[in-house]
């Protein structure tokens, strides 16, 4: 078995391999070199898997390709496969997440994007539809752009009930489905807003991403900018987990392919002050859904550290024993292949590390 | 006979043509309508889905940066000249 391991980096699509059980790798690329790629995914859910990139030039604009040869030939189609009907007067900027629909739906893939729209496929992640229903909640006007652009970063299929989805959104919060799109609905109470004038709003939050636990689909995770929270009812309502962590600042969370409760993180200071906590490269991980939560620091650098982990390059694999990967805005990538227990570097001097996935293929 | 003049980096999208003849005159967005009828993936990088120009893709008409000449109304003649340059800009 081959494990890839999809890097997008500001300047291009690298793709790392291994063939000892991710003991070693081997790194190719760039692929769409001088191209921001935010987005990646890699989709198993047909019998050859399908990588798909979200890259943005700065020049030339945004587009999707797809690959199904696990990235030594990349595919367009005529049409651009993301783009904002007519009528809208939106352009689109930038498609800042990929998730491929539920396993019993092979062909539904969403598109999360700047400005914040969600997009469906139902052709494998070729071509996309606008979600209507999204972008034309009243509350839109009111969602506003942080430094990095209005989007919608986060979308989660619910794994058993494909009329469930929900998204996330900076700025603007959590919003949920459980009608396959047709309506929507803010899930953010109990998530502060401490930017704001009422700092628990219905909506307006920045949540930076959320994560939803293997074993429990209604319990979900989420890193907040200030806060780190849990949701055990959906979304409903959540509640914090943060008081174990050294901050509770930072973008990435991810959960555990297999096991519930287990979940990881990379703190940052604070908003103004956006380094690892005590200048130290360390992931945390809880393995109690985020009452208690463990530094992994094995194999990582011991010395003074500043580089930042971005919402998406933090990632798990679907192997067992699980494998865990980060990258940097210093273009390091560390993989983990017992679960965040040790380290090693796979990959140095790259561009800035915008995304990392993971998978057996 | 309008020349559009493809640059390097997009020439992946006319089959590695730099030079495009183009039977259309009349206005730049006119030009541009059927370059994107013919080289669908080339037009997307130039213009957005509304029909504007990139903003960080220059056009000029024989010699002049379309900006100041009317945009995409900027009249082209039968035998003008159209080149397709990436502004400076980027890291």
């Amino acid at each position: 078995m081959t494990a890839l391991l999809a890097i997008g980096t500001g300047k291009g699509l690298f793709l790392a391999t291994s063939s000892d059980d991710r003991k070693s790798w081997q790194v190719s690329g760039p692929h769409f070199a001088m191209t921001g790629v935010y987005s990646v995914a890699v989709d198993k859910r047909r019998a050859t898997p399908r990588l798909l990139a979200g890259v943005t030039s700065s020049h030339f604009g945004p587009s999707v390709a797809t690959s199904d040869d696990l990235g030594a030939s990349w595919q367009e189609p005529a049409e651009p496969p993301v783009a904002f009907p007519e009528g809208t007067g939106a352009s689109l900027e930038r498609v800042w997440q990929l998730t491929p629909g539920p396993a019993d739906q092979p062909d539904v893939v969403y598109a999360g994007t700047q400005p914040s729209a969600l997009f469906r496929s139902v052709d494998g992640g070729i071509s996309y539809e606008l979600v209507r229903p999204l972008w034309d909640h009243p509350h839109r006007p009111q969602w506003e752009a942080g430094f990095g652009g209005q989007a919608i970063h986060t979308v989660l299929p619910h794994p058993a009930d494909p009329a469930q989805i929900l998204v996330a959104m900076s700025t603007g919060g959590v919003y949920r489905s459980g009608d396959a799109g047709a309506s929507w609905r803010p899930q953010n109470t109990g998530i502060r807003a401490y930017f704001m004038p009422d700092e628990w709003p219905e909506f307006g939050q920045c949540v930076h991403k959320v994560a939803r636990d293997a074993a429990d689909p209604e319990r979900l995770y989420a890193q907040n900018h200030h806060g780190v929270y849990r949701s055990t009812d959906g979304g409903l309502s959540w509640q914090s987990i943060a008081d174990g962590l050294p901050s509770d600042f930072g973008f990435p969370m991810v959960a555990h392919p297999h096991r519930g409760g287990t979940i990881y993180t990379f703190p940052l200071v604070a908003d103004g002050e956006r380094f690892p906590v005590d200048r130290r490269c360390r992931v945390f991980r809880s393995t109690d859904a985020g009452d208690t939560w463990q530094p992994l620091t094995d194999g990582l650098p011991s010395g003074p550290y500043y580089p930042a982990v971005l919402r998406d390059a933090l990632c798990v694999d679907d192997a067992d024993p699980a494998g865990v990967y980060f990258g940097t805005r210093s273009g390091e990538v560390y993989a983990s292949r017992d679960e965040g227990d040790s380290w090693s570097l796979v990959a140095a001097h790259l561009p800035d590390v915008l995304c990392v996935r993971a998978a057996e293929v | 006979m309008v020349t559009v003049i493809v640059p390097a980096a997009l020439r992946g999208e006319t089959a590695g043509a730099g030079r495009l003849d183009v039977g259309t005159a009349g206005t730049l967005r006119a030009v541009f309508d059927e370059v994107g009828a013919r080289w669908p993936r080339l037009i997307r990088r130039i213009r957005d889905e509304q029909g504007q120009l990139r903003r960080y893709v220059n056009v000029y008409v024989d010699g002049e940066d379309c900006r100041q000449t009317g945009g995409l109304d900027t009249a082209v003649s039968d035998d003008a000249e159209i080149q397709v340059i990436p502004s400076v800009a980027g890291g």
